[in-house]
């Protein structure tokens, strides 16, 4: 016999090891050692999507519908297979930006923005009412249900329980205080709540397995497998139509369409699910393994959905029984006491699971999105010199819970009665969808402003409550119908159930197609319309691109203010405790390799961003922006500032510009090197040349004073004559070697600098007339023809006097060698003018060929023929007397025409003893 | 990245199927009186194609060299 009290100590007894599990899994995860740390556990805690509603209501839904409860399954299927592109972007999101809930996601997307969480939190609350108050109706008409066995009254039947055994309001008030034993024990910066995702994986798996073992029982226990189930139903003839149900039921394709769409929303945007697969997540590699065990549960759970529902209506052909109690009723039915309560804890276990984590949820969205801002606002209160706020934030969670299921209860009461379990849910699904736009609008357009998703939500969730929750509260009474059926103040176009007369749609169908048009809409038109504040554009760029930063530091670069450290650590240590607040500042000096405690006393842009997401891990972005804020002297870069950073730009400029003349100059010294290099490697070359030259010019007068004394030595008889002759050879050559010899000396003195120069006022006329006199003997002898003109006077020249006799002797004699053998001729002129002196010594001899006399005055260039001519001298005269007048500031060169005669001339200026005349 | 793109691209593609596979008018074609193996062709081949998704999510996801 199952009594009420069994029913209620085994209800609690299951509790109560679900709070030991949870229990154990905190003290694991103090000790380092968590037991949630695991894909398997992760993808169990996300079929909290699988309620009550999946448990009763299923069966429910596909005795009417066929299969139309599944949707609600392969929607998920569909949404979780894009979780690779969509939940693991979130995920990332919600780290790096330490979101705690969804209503704080879609706050700190917008730009923080503390109206847009409240307004999200509102939303979620009224949204999921419907949806826990089903919870609540699923427990206590269960309980009813049950404790009548074996006799199987619905709960309508039963009547209205005195409040003292109102069964709904003890699940609802004992419901809360489990949950505020679960989820609000201590405050986590991280929100993590490890107890109570391993509870939930485990509620998880009770619920499969309640689940399971009464469809095997109802498929092979009562009847003979799913063909036997199949068969009996067809031959049925009420039962025949849903075989092919998508034609017959109401919408069929648009129906079937719009819940899947739903659905796929649903299982982003409940709070729960965004809970369990976001906010608890440890790992985003669990994923892996979520994305295809998650959607095996889901069929697991509904395979044998129909078997069940077909069964039920072929036990209970009256319809006397609610379709939705199918999976507690048959076994009552067939008298299996032990699985009817099996059934029972199963159903608890998927009620409690979704109002605990749901609950955990909206408390937290509650506490940090509606409460603390407007606390925190309200300067009366003198919160910001509060010591220690710990309290007060589980105060307000723990509230917001009791609040929360109580209004569920409230709603259940209200409107509870006159829908099925499903249709309650879908109002649910419907109202989160709402979040569709602007979320997945939030973190893959970086356009959506905040206004534009205020205007969005406002809009889509305002049209939800027109056509959804309104009829439902008429439904029940608590409105006149005639608001339904003739629309408000008689206007026909405003009926909520025919918006704009749109009709022949299901409920849900129209209250998406109008609500999703005015959400989307507004959302894109006045974002698009308005422009976006910096803290948007922030925050819009953290959150799209994500995965183009790194690390933790994308926050900082944006962050521009001053804050003192002790500031910092007693406002972190007010929300977080001491020892946490502690442990934050030592993980970020640890990070930057500082010391902590340290004695600085202004915090840099990374600790403020640090204590900002550490803050808002505890009380969400929008409250952390303000509480921070209040300490910090944000401030916008001042005129100095910004001229600052421009002399910065400007020196780096200036840095380049130099950087580029000095590799100019780099260059051109460079190529300088590579020319001196090259006149080096030349004169190499050159002192080669002259080096083998001397040897060669010194080798011929030797060899041949060496053949005539060799000659004389070994023929002692030689006539007097010819010996005389050979002997002035010898003298002639030797003299030669001397000359040549004296004239390398000289040559090397002079070009290695080492010559010794006297400088002096010389008159060249005097030069010349002394050399003339001079050779004007052997001019004579050999018959050449010696003709001078000179002026009265010129200006004297600073030169030495040696030298100049030097060049004129050497001119001289090489005229003489080369001008006509029979009529020789030699002329010399001296004249004056552009401040010069010019000295003219012309011959008439053969002349020098163009190509000869660039070539003249180098080194032991003799011209003609070498071969046939007898060199006439050293071949250093030319040069040696060229080196003297260059010396002295002037220049030598010769005029020629072959056959013509040649005239070599020099200069020298007169201006370094200018005015001094020599008479 | 370009694995990570891959992947992506994979269960977009997947997605783009599973709707397909849900819909109308592949599943018109399966709304038709009879059975397979006792069971009705709607719900048989609603369970099995929800099968063979869910394996190639599985494949997709536990697939490393992608």
């Amino acid at each position: 016999m199952l009594h009420g009290t069994t029913i209620i100590l085994t209800s609690f007894a299951y509790l109560g090891l679900l709070f030991a599990i949870a229990y154990y899994a905190d003290k694991r995860a103090d000790s380092g050692r968590p037991v949630i740390a695991s894909p398997y556990i992760y993808s169990l805690s996300l079929a909290v999507y699988a309620t009550a509603w999946t448990f009763y209501g299923s069966v429910g839904r596909a005795a009417s519908d066929g299969v139309g409860f599944l949707p609600i399954y392969i929607g998920p299927t569909l949404m979780i297979a894009l979780w690779w592109v969509v939940l693991r972007k979130i995920l990332r999101i919600s780290k790096q930006n330490r979101i705690t809930s969804l209503a704080d996601f879609v706050a700190s997307r917008y730009g923080k923005s503390a109206l847009l969480g409240g307004l999200v939190t509102v939303i979620a609350v009224i949204g999921i009412l419907p949806y826990i108050s089903l919870q609540l109706k699923a427990v206590s008409n269960s309980f009813t249900i049950l404790v009548q066995y074996p006799e199987i009254v619905m709960p309508a039947i039963v009547g209205a329980a005195p409040m003292r055994q109102d069964t709904a309001l003890w699940v609802a008030l004992i419901l809360a205080a489990f949950t505020i034993a679960f989820g609000t024990r201590h405050l986590d910066a991280a929100e993590h709540h490890q107890g109570m995702v391993a509870a939930i994986a485990f509620e998880s798996l009770v619920k499969l397995l309640a689940f399971l073992a009464v469809g095997v029982f109802v498929t092979f226990g009562i009847f003979n497998g799913f063909g036997d189930v199949f068969a009996r139903a067809a031959a049925e003839p009420k039962l025949r139509a849903m075989l092919t149900p998508l034609e017959g039921v109401a919408g069929g394709y648009a129906s079937w369409v719009w819940l899947t769409i739903l659905s796929m929303m649903a299982i982003m945007f409940l709070p729960r699910q965004f809970q369990v697969a976001v906010i608890e997540n440890v790992d985003e590699k669990h994923l892996n393994k979520a994305i295809w065990l998650f959607p095996l549960y889901m069929v697991a759970i509904n395979v044998f959905v129909l078997p069940i529902a077909f069964g039920g209506l072929l036990r209970f052909p009256g319809g006397e029984v609610d379709a939705d109690t199918f999976v507690l009723t048959l076994p009552m039915a067939e008298k299996q006491e032990l699985l009817a309560l099996l059934v029972f804890i199963g159903g608890l276990s998927a009620a409690t699971g979704m109002v605990i984590v749901e609950t955990i949820a909206l408390s937290t969205m509650v506490c940090n999105d509606l409460v603390m801002p407007v606390l925190l606002r309200l300067r009366r209160l003198r919160l910001n010199e509060r010591r220690d706020l710990t309290g007060l934030l589980l105060g307000i969670r723990r509230g917001a819970i009791v609040l929360i299921l109580l209004m569920g209860y409230l709603y259940f009461k209200l409107a509870g009665e006159a829908y099925a379990l499903v249709s309650i849910g879908l109002i649910s699904f419907a109202a989160v969808a709402q979040f569709a736009p602007a979320i997945l609008g939030g973190i893959f357009w970086k356009g959506g402003t905040r206004v534009g998703a205020l205007c969005g939500l406002l809009a889509g969730f305002g049209v939800w409550f027109y056509t959804l929750l309104l009829p439902a509260l008429a439904r029940s009474g608590w409105l006149p119908i005639g608001l339904l059926e003739h629309g408000p103040f008689g206007i026909e176009l405003l009926r909520p159930l025919q918006l704009f007369g749109l009709s022949g749609l299901d409920q849900i169908n129209h209250a998406m197609i109008w609500s999703m048009i005015a959400n989307i809409g507004a959302y894109i038109g006045v974002s698009l319309s308005v422009s976006a504040s910096a803290d948007e554009h922030r925050q819009a760029s953290l959150f799209v691109d994500v995965f183009r930063q790194t690390g933790g530091s994308a926050g900082e670069r944006f962050w521009r203010g001053t804050a003192s450290v002790p500031d910092l650590h007693s406002l972190l240590s007010r929300f977080l405790g001491s020892a946490a607040a502690d442990d934050a500042f030592g993980e970020y000096a640890s990070a930057k390799g500082q010391r902590w405690p340290s004695d600085r006393l202004v915090a840099d842009a990374g600790l403020v961003h640090h204590v900002e997401m550490q803050l808002a891990g505890a009380i969400g972005a929008a409250s952390a922006r303000i509480m921070v804020a209040s300490v910090v002297k944000e401030e916008a870069p001042t005129l100095d500032e910004v001229r600052e950073i421009l002399d910065e730009a400007s020196q780096v400029v200036v840095y380049s510009h130099r950087l580029e003349q000095k590799s100019r100059e780099l260059e051109a010294a460079t190529s300088e090197l590579r020319a001196a290099n090259e006149r080096l490697k030349e004169l190499d070359r050159l002192k080669d040349d002259f080096v083998s030259t001397v040897t060669h010019e010194l080798r011929t007068p030797l060899t041949s004073i060496r053949a005539f004394t060799d000659i004389l030595l070994d023929h002692p008889d030689v006539e007097l004559e010819q010996r005389k002759k050979f002997l002035g050879i010898i003298t002639k050559e030797t003299e030669r070697l001397t000359r040549l010899i004296n004239q390398v000396l000289d040559l090397a003195k002079i070009e290695s600098g080492k010559a010794e120069w006297i400088e002096s006022p010389i008159d060249m006329k005097e030069v010349i007339s002394d050399t003339l006199a001079a050779m004007g003997q052997l001019f004579r002898e050999k018959g050449i023809k010696l003709e001078a003109r000179l002026p009265e006077s010129v200006s004297a020249v600073k030169a030495d006097l040696d030298r100049m006799i030097q060049v004129m002797l050497n001119l001289l004699s090489n005229a003489m060698k080369f001008c006509d053998r029979e009529e020789g001729w030699v002329g010399v002129t001296l004249l004056e003018r552009d401040g010069c002196l010019q000295v003219d010594v012309r011959d008439n001899g053969r002349g020098i060929s163009p190509e000869d006399q660039a070539a003249i005055f180098s080194k032991f260039r003799q011209v003609g023929d070498t071969l046939t001519d007898k060199p006439h001298g050293s071949g250093l005269g030319l040069h040696i007397s060229r080196q003297i007048v260059e010396h002295f500031g002037g220049s030598m060169w010769v005029a020629s025409e072959p056959g013509s005669g040649a005239c070599f001339s020099f200069t020298l200026p007169v201006g370094a003893v200018a005015g001094e005349r020599v008479a | 990245m370009s694995d990570f793109e891959n992947k992506g691209q994979r269960f977009i593609a997947l997605c783009m199927f599973g709707i397909l596979l849900f819909n109308y008018p592949i599943l018109a074609l399966f709304n038709v009186p009879g059975t397979v193996f006792g069971v009705p062709v709607l719900y048989a081949y609603i369970f099995i194609a929800w099968a063979a998704l869910i394996a190639l999510m599985a494949f997709v996801a536990e697939s490393d060299n992608v």
